[in-house]
This record gives C-alpha cells, sequence and structure tokens, in this order.
C-alpha cells in the first residue's frame, strides 16, 4: 500500500518515544570494542598508499612505475590506466580518486601501491617517477571567474552558462518570483554587501580507512567507514566495471563524516589494487591527506542586496553567489541560492548562483551544504537594517517569516512549518534580554534546511523467543539505533531492551541512499514504523489462526494480539513471545519489511542566539553564551536531537571563528593539520544551551523532521552579528580569525 | 492539464516561461511532456529534479499523482550531507 | 631483521613485542597487539584519540616510540573498565549521551580518568582545559563536560 494512503501523522500518548533510553551500541564505544574503519584485518593483508601531486596544477606526461613495481614486497602498482572506460555520471569521481591527463590539485593522487608493510609502501611511493609539465593555478573564487584566469577544464561549461564567461564558469543557477527592482523601489531603505567565506572542512575526528578484499573470480568484500555503503557499493562497482552483487560492502562503525563521507576517495583505489595484488588491501588516510586530499566545502563570495520599510518590512531581497567547488563541477551553489532568502516571506526575491572551479580539492557535502555561506551573508544584511532603523532583530524576523502558506524562495508553497514557534521561543528566553558588558555583543540568526526521505529499507524479524531484530541500511553517525529501536520498541508495545538494531550490509538489504540530508530519524524512523505494522499484522493473522477467527476481528494492542470484540469470541490475549514461540507451526518465521522511497520530509527552521565578547587589544573572540531554538517536529530521542543542536553549532564556530584553508602562492595547502587547522576545543566554549521546539511534520507518522543539517546553518550569521556587534565594526570576511577582527577595528579607527 | 513551476535559470531554456501547462496525471508523464514540449529542458531532466507536489516534495515517485489545481515546482534534486 | 623487543605491561597484563625502532605505541598496540580501542586521528598529538597513560601520566601513544614502553605500565581504554564492571565514567558517557559517533570517546574516557586520579572535584573550567587536547567533532563538548562533572560528583559521594 502506498504510504501516501496510510495515515501519517497521528496524535497519540507515547510510552518510550519521546524518552532518553540508553543507546543499544553505547557499552562497544565505551568500551574500545566498537569497530570503526581503520579497526578490521584479513589474513595477508598488505598496506595501500598513494602517491599524490605536490603541483596544484600540472599535465602528467607520464608515469615510470618500474622501481616501484621491481621493489622487494610491493604486489601491485596502480594509476589511471588500470581503470577503463565508466558512465558519463561516474568520470569525475574517477578522475578525482586517480589522475588521468592532469593534477588538479595539491594532493591528487596520481598513483597508488600495495605493499607488505608501511615502510615498504612508502619506499615504493618514491620510487615512482612522474613527469609533471607546471601549469599555472588559480584558487580564489572571484580570480577563477575572470577573462584571463588559468583554465581547467576546456568542456566543463553546460547550457546554463552565458557565452564569454571564463571555461572555469561551469554553472549558472537562478531562483526567486516577483520583480526585484519594484521591492526595492517601494523600500525606506535599501543596502547592498558583499561577503566572503574561506573553505573550511567537516573536520570528523576519523581519517577515510577501507579494506578491499577481492577475490580470483571478481566478487569482492570491502570493509569501510562511510555515511553510505550502498553509495560506495553501487559507485565503485561501476568504477571497476563490476556487477553490484558482486561486491558486498559492511558498514563500520564511523567516526565522523558530516557529509565529507557521502562520496568515496580510496575506496576504489584500495579494490583495484586488491584485485591486482590478489589479496587484501588495507588502506588509510592520514589527517594530512584528510585536508588535503578529500572533500573539503567551497569557499564563496556573496554579493547580497535588501530593501527594508522603516517598520521592518523587507520589500525585495536579492543575492548573488559565487562558489568554488574545487577542480570539478558541483559547488553546493544551487542550495545556497535556494536557501538563502527561505526564512522569509517575500514578493520579490531573486537569487544568481555561479558554480566556479579551482585548483583544489574537489568538495564534499558539510552539513546542509552551501546554506551557511548564504544565512552568513543574507542575516549579516538583514542584521544592519534593523540597526539602521533601531529595529528588534527577532521581531523584524517575525514580522517577515515564512509560515504555513508562504511561497518559498524557492519555489513551493510551505506546508506546516515551524519557523514562528521557533522565533517565538527565541524571543521568549532568558537569553534574548540578559544584559551585556563592555565590548561584548549579542547575535541572532535565522536557518534552514530542506531535508528529504530517500530509498529506505527495513527489515523486522521476530525471533523466537520474542525479541526482535531489526535489520536497517543506513549508517548510524549520531546516535539513530536508539530512535529506531524506541520506534520498534513503540509500535510493537513491546520493552526497549528485547529490540536490536544493526546496521545490515549490502547483501542482505534492498537499496538504502546515504545517511544524509537529515534523513535518518525521518526516513529509515517510517520505515521501521511500517515494517512494525506489517510484522503486526503477519502476528495478529498467527493470532486468528490459532485462535480460529477472522484475521480482522484480531487487534494488537501493547504487545498482544487481543480478540476484536466481544463478537470476536472470549480468547486470552497472546504476547509477541507466544506467538513467536509457535511460528514454526503456524507458517514459518515471522517478519516485518519495508521498502519505500520516502517522501515527505519537513523542512526544519533554527534560530541562533550568541553573546560573545571581542578584546579589542588582540582581536580575539570569546563566546559568553549559546542557545539554540530547532523544531525538531516529534524529538524521538531528545538527548540525540540536543546533541545535534549542540555539534552543529560548535562546527558553525569554528568556522566563523577559526576554520579556514591556507594556500600558498604555489597553491599548496599550508595547514592541512588539526595544529593550523583550528576547530573547538573544549576550552574555547561554554555549555551549549537547547530548546527543543516541536511543530509536527504531518508526512511523518510522529511528525519526525531531521535536525541533523539545519544546526550549521546559523551560526556563522550569529557569531559574525554578535561580534559585529561586540567590535563595532561589520566583519564581512569569514573566519573572524583574531586578526581579521583587529584590522577591521583599527580600520575603522578605533584600535 | 497541470501547471508546472520551473526555477530561474530553466526559463531560457523555455523561451522565458516560468509556469508551463501540459498534460499529466502523474509525476512521470508531466516530465515526458515537458521534455517533449521543451527539448531544451532535457539535460537538466536527465541530471534529475526534485518535485514539490502541494508543499510535498518527491524525489523519484514517478507515479506520485497529479491534480488539476496541484501545486506543481520543479527543484534541483534534493540531498545533504 | 633490526626489530626491538619490548617488555611492558598493558593494562596490568605482561606484555612482550618486537617492533621497528620507528613504530609508535600507538602502532604497537593497534597493528602488533590487535588493541584497536585506541584510535589514531592525525598521528601528530593535536587530536587525543590516542590517549593512553604511559606509568599514569597521560601522553598521545602516537608521539610515544612503541620501544619507550620498555619496562612501564601502559594504560588504555580496554583497561577502563573492571571486567564487566564499567567505570563511573563510562555510565555517566552513556547516561548523559556524551558521545555521538564515538571515535574520540576512548580517548576522552582515559584522559577523564586521568584528570578523577588527579583532581576529586574539579570546576568546569578545569575540566575543560584538562580535556582541551582531546578533540570532539560531533558533541560541541557540552555533555561530555557534564558527564565528567557527574561523576567527579558520584565518585567524592561515594
Amino acid at each position: 500500500m502506498p504510504l501516501d494512503e496510510q495515515k501519517d501523522l497521528e496524535v497519540r500518548d507515547f510510552r518510550i518515544v519521546g524518552k532518553r533510553p540508553l543507546r543499544p551500541d553505547g557499552v562497544d564505544k565505551v568500551t574500545g570494542r566498537a569497530r570503526f574503519g581503520a579497526d578490521m584485518t584479513a589474513p595477508g593483508m598488505l598496506v595501500g598508499r598513494v602517491l599524490r601531486s605536490p603541483h596544484a596544477h600540472a599535465r602528467i606526461r607520464g608515469i615510470d612505475t618500474g622501481k616501484a613495481e621491481a621493489l622487494a614486497g610491493v604486489k601491485a602498482v596502480i594509476t589511471s590506466a588500470d581503470f577503463g572506460e565508466v558512465d558519463d555520471d561516474l568520470v569525475d569521481i574517477l578522475v578525482n580518486c586517480m589522475a588521468h591527463e592532469k593534477a588538479l590539485y595539491d594532493g591528487h593522487a596520481v598513483a597508488a601501491v600495495a605493499a607488505i608493510s608501511h615502510a615498504v609502501a612508502r619506499k615504493a611511493l618514491k620510487l615512482i617517477e612522474v613527469d609533471y609539465e607546471l601549469l599555472p593555478h588559480v584558487m580564489d573564487v572571484d580570480a577563477a571567474m575572470q577573462a584571463d584566469a588559468p583554465v581547467l577544464h576546456e568542456d566543463a561549461a553546460d547550457e546554463s552558462v552565458p557565452d564569454g564567461m571564463s571555461k572555469n564558469v561551469v554553472r549558472r543557477h537562478e531562483f526567486g518570483h516577483g520583480d526585484v527592482e519594484t521591492g526595492f523601489a517601494a523600500a525606506d531603505k535599501v543596502l547592498e554587501r558583499s561577503f566572503k567565506t574561506e573553505a573550511s572542512h567537516q573536520g570528523y575526528i576519523e581519517p577515510h580507512a577501507c579494506l578491499a578484499s577481492m577475490g580470483p573470480d571478481g566478487q569482492a568484500d570491502l570493509w569501510v567507514c562511510t555515511q553510505g555503503h550502498y553509495m560506495v557499493r553501487n559507485t565503485c562497482a561501476g568504477l571497476l566495471g563490476m556487477d553490484a552483487s558482486q561486491l558486498r560492502v559492511t558498514a563500520s562503525e564511523i567516526g565522523g563524516g558530516f557529509g565529507g563521507k557521502t562520496t568515496v576517495f580510496i575506496e576504489p583505489v584500495a579494490l583495484a589494487l586488491s584485485r591486482k595484488a590478489g589479496r587484501p588491501v588495507k588502506m588509510t588516510m592520514s589527517r594530512e591527506e584528510v585536508f588535503r586530499a578529500s572533500g573539503p566545502t567551497s569557499s564563496s563570495s556573496i554579493d547580497v542586496k535588501i530593501g527594508m520599510t522603516s517598520e521592518g518590512k523587507i520589500t525585495a531581497g536579492w543575492a548573488e553567489l559565487r562558489y568554488q567547488g574545487g577542480a570539478f563541477v558541483g559547488s553546493p551553489v544551487e542550495f545556497g541560492a535556494m536557501s538563502a532568502f527561505a526564512a522569509y516571506d517575500l514578493e520579490n526575491v531573486q537569487t544568481i548562483g555561479w558554480d566556479v572551479v579551482t585548483n583544489r580539492p574537489k568538495q564534499a557535502a558539510y552539513r546542509a551544504p552551501g546554506a551557511p555561506m548564504a544565512a552568513f551573508a543574507v542575516e549579516s544584511v538583514v542584521d544592519e537594517l534593523c540597526k539602521h532603523f533601531d529595529l528588534d532583530p527577532l521581531q523584524v524576523r517575525m514580522k517577515n517569516a515564512s509560515s504555513e502558506g508562504s511561497k518559498a524562495s524557492y519555489g513551493p508553497t510551505f506546508s506546516k512549518i515551524g519557523l514562528p514557534t521557533v522565533l517565538k521561543a527565541a524571543k521568549d528566553h532568558p537569553h534574548y534580554s540578559a544584559p551585556l558588558g563592555p565590548n561584548q555583543g549579542r547575535g541572532v540568526a535565522v536557518g534552514f534546511w530542506f531535508n528529504f526521505g530517500g530509498e529506505t529499507c527495513v527489515s523486522l524479524n521476530v525471533n523466537v523467543d520474542g525479541t526482535i531484530g531489526l535489520s536497517v541500511g543506513t549508517p548510524d553517525i549520531g546516535g539513530s539505533r536508539a530512535s529506531m529501536c524506541q520506534m520498534a520498541a513503540e509500535e510493537l508495545g513491546v520493552p526497549y531492551e528485547k529490540i536490536r538494531t544493526i546496521v545490515a550490509d549490502t547483501a542482505s538489504l534492498g537499496y538504502n541512499d546515504v545517511t544524509d540530508g537529515s534523513r535518518v530519524t525521518f526516513a529509515s524512523g517510517l520505515a521501521t514504523i511500517h515494517a512494525a505494522r506489517d510484522a503486526i499484522q503477519k502476528l495478529c493473522g498467527r493470532a486468528a489462526q490459532i485462535w480460529g477467527i477472522d484475521e480482522d476481528a484480531v487487534i494488537w494492542e501493547e504487545g498482544y494480539a487481543k480478540p476484536a470484540g466481544e463478537n470476536a469470541g472470549s480468547f486470552e490475549p497472546l504476547s509477541l513471545a507466544e506467538i513467536a514461540a509457535t511460528a514454526a507451526n503456524t507458517g514459518g518465521p515471522i517478519a516485518g519489511h519495508t521498502e519505500v522511497n520516502a517522501d515527505g520530509a519537513g523542512q526544519s527552521f533554527a534560530v541562533h542566539l550568541v553573546d560573545t565578547e571581542v578584546d579589542p587589544e588582540t582581536g580575539a573572540v570569546k563566546v559568553l553564551r549559546y542557545t539554540v531554538f530547532q523544531d525538531a517536529g516529534k524529538a524521538v530521542h531528545p538527548s540525540y536531537v540536543e546533541g545535534q543542536f549542540q555539534g552543529g553549532a560548535v562546527q558553525g564556530i569554528g568556522w566563523a571563528l577559526n576554520e579556514e584553508y591556507i594556500y600558498g602562492e604555489d597553491g599548496r595547502l599550508q595547514n592541512p593539520g588539526f595544529l593550523d587547522y583550528r576547530v573547538p576545543v573544549a576550552s574555547d566554549l561554554p555549555m551549549i544551551d537547547t530548546v527543543i521546539v516541536e511543530v509536527p511534520n504531518p508526512g511523518h507518522p510522529y511528525g519526525v523532521r531531521g535536525v541533523g543539517e539545519t544546526s550549521i546553518v546559523p551560526p556563522l550569521a550569529a557569531i559574525a552579528n554578535s561580534v559585529s556587534a561586540a567590535a563595532g565594526v561589520r566583519l564581512t570576511h569569514l573566519p573572524m580569525s583574531p586578526p581579521r577582527v583587529l584590522k577591521a577595528i583599527k580600520a575603522n579607527g578605533q584600535g | 492539464m497541470v501547471q508546472v513551476q520551473i526555477w530561474g535559470s530553466l526559463k531560457a531554456m523555455t523561451g522565458g516561461e516560468g509556469e508551463l501547462q501540459v498534460e499529466a496525471k502523474n509525476i512521470r508523464e508531466m516530465l515526458d511532456r515537458l521534455a517533449e514540449a521543451y527539448p531544451r529542458l532535457k539535460p537538466q531532466l536527465a541530471r534529475g529534479v526534485s518535485v514539490s507536489v502541494d508543499g510535498k516534495i518527491y524525489r523519484d515517485a514517478w507515479f506520485t499523482p497529479l491534480k488539476p489545481d496541484s501545486e506543481i515546482v520543479l527543484l534541483p534534486r534534493l540531498s545533504g550531507g | 631483521m633490526s626489530q626491538v623487543h619490548v617488555s611492558t605491561k598493558i593494562n596490568g597484563d605482561a606484555t612482550e613485542f618486537l617492533c621497528e625502532p620507528e613504530e609508535t605505541l600507538l602502532d604497537v598496540l593497534r597493528d602488533r597487539l590487535g588493541m584497536t580501542g585506541t584510535k589514531e586521528g592525525c598521528g601528530t598529538g593535536d587530536c587525543g584519540a590516542c590517549s593512553v597513560t604511559l606509568d599514569g601520566r597521560l601522553v598521545c601513544s602516537c608521539l610515544v616510540l612503541g620501544a619507550e614502553a620498555e619496562g612501564r605500565e601502559v594504560g588504555t581504554i580496554e583497561g577502563v573498565a573492571d571486567g564487566e564492571a564499567l567505570h563511573p565514567l563510562q555510565k555517566k558517557f552513556l547516561e548523559h549521551a556524551a558521545l555521538q559517533c564515538g571515535i574520540c570517546t576512548p580517548g576522552f574516557l582515559v584522559a577523564a580518568k586521568s584528570l578523577m586520579e588527579q583532581n576529586a572535584d574539579p570546576s568546569e573550567e578545569e575540566v575543560r582545559y584538562w580535556l582541551a587536547g582531546n578533540l570532539c567533532r560531533c558533541t560541541g563538548y557540552d555533555k561530555i563536560v557534564r558527564a565528567v562533572l557527574d561523576t567527579a560528583q558520584e565518585m567524592r559521594s561515594a
């Protein structure tokens, strides 16, 4: 039965959903037993290592691997020649994993070896001779758009790009409705500002790691830390010319992803090495490789123009966003352009996005990709307009807020959304009216993410002793196994402890989309609920048989099959365990399934409030107080919802204050390590307070909205607004590291 | 007949039209009819779109029914991180 | 063969191994002894995921050579629990949801246990500065700090 036809949101009292039980995989993680990407071994395993270009842009005239192959202990050496033709949609991924004619960034993989030890592998890499012809490089997004910029690809632009632009401009996007010029004419003040953000990295603590094992018959196993093992299977099968069924991928526990592990880097290389060597190959990225050669975010250059009346009504919003996505098509400028004004109900709005290539690593998603930079730019201008008219910033957001029935800046009409409720929660909160001291400032910003559902399969098996085995296909990156157990327990009416959820490998379930898009609690949750209901139907059917009555005459209540009413007969209720015990006699094993393409994901809106203090002598910023207000629809496990709010906020703090990719004149990354790529540490931060708002999503049986991504959207803006207030000068370039803040203070004549 | 809204940068492929009319009962038919009527939309449609129907967003569901008064908006294919 | 023979004690158990002179204690633990609870996050002493104790002192095992373990006592995450009985820190981490992906958790637990042994009544600031050498990217540290403070309080009243 299509999910649309079933009842969607139901209002009910929950027994276990909404509580905070201990997560089922927790003990393994606090004892070191849990196995992550680099924690697996295989007999005869080799070590794989990658040779990477030291040049930002170079033609590869030839690669001589002879000496490396001859070194004792080396079992395989590969280059792009070891990969065949692939489908068009995989070409960029393949070239990023192993350079073809050109090295396109510092760190771009050009060859790889498999050897009996790290030491031999390192020696072998040094013996590979690559003949590079250096080419001029370009690193900055605006510089790459200039007519005289060095060109990366001759033919990457598509039909959306107007003639006459630099070949590095590969896509143009536009969204909006109404007429912005009319809107500006109706404003009492029109403000136009430009902003820049530097590239940052998701910063997951676990480097990429995998263990590939291909047999002589072409069948392979891959153990890998990933956000999407089905995606890895399909992509690697495509890149290696295998059938999907020949490759079984198992998702290890994953030590952080945030979008950076939604693609492949070393996995196809490990498989190709294993194929050539005929032995298992384990590959890990060093931290330096992670920074140089996995997928950081785009850096951006954004112009925003907003018109407002003196009463605080926004009459028009316009933005032009320029993002560089590294050396390949696909920066998230499209999402940036779509989300920039999403929080505002505007008659006149227009956003234009340019996707630009540069000699940097291929970008990968970072939690709400494209949105944080856009929100920074828009919310900064709204903030400045509020100050200009001396209006309360939350009041202005409330006056212009998108709500049910508003036409979104990206097109559709919003159904029920939580923005007005979230804004009110922020306005009423004591943080908003707490006093501030000298050199302190408060910042406010709104954020939004679309969320989506995606393809999801769940299998729920009833064990003979009445316990439940739940198999899902979405890697658990934030504690989702706890939520799945809760939802299954809620439906079945059995204790939470009787349910065990595992993340099954690709051979055990149908296709599952990647864990991203804040989709797991929504989509795997929805699928779990429906699989449980499927199992319940079967359990009721067994009870009906045992009692000799019609299946329609049996209901399920709190873990028991019961006759539906007096007319059905007076039978003692049968517990799930009792029915399970006789499953073999009544028809065989009992299981519920769902295979679905889940639609109806609900957007999640957030407001962040932050107080900072700026040291006018050093430009250093201290975060004093931070409160996150976000709509979760229905918080299945509030602790893990709070965790998403706090984690996203702190990543945003790092991005706003310190984190940036620093390239030298030579196009080489200067800070590929945690010492100089400075992420927030415990002593930088206060507690991050959270307020969970629940405006249920009509598209989910419990009202769940994904929350994982929205939390990184407001912080850049909120902190910029706070620091600008504290420093007495508007900051427009992120990160607001001490030198930048100090420079702005001095330029403003206050130093 | 259904009305389909397309986003700004696609208007260049439809001669400036932002609201398109096609005969379709579901998403698959709507996309096919659009490709026939506006061949320059084909590359984007091939790359993939999400479709919002009365505020609910669908990524790939071909047989989602469309009513004559449905609000239908084409969007770039949504994903996340 | 130029490997070094090392005799040491790990989590109270006498242990012997062979290793290259340049191998780190982290590599030895993970690759030679199969003790994968200690994690590599950076290899340069910046993230704390490889935290262990060496003669009771908190160190990054990626900055210690395997050979340096000779005659000393190493404490790893695998030794924090007492058999089946979880350490109060481990229980509190679970109760407070002080972990999401869990990759930094072993390092944090070793570091926090070391703090508990030095200071039974740390302030929030002291906890934050003691743990400043352990990076976490998922939690924003809030629930970790709460778990450690709660544990300290519980252990004081025990």
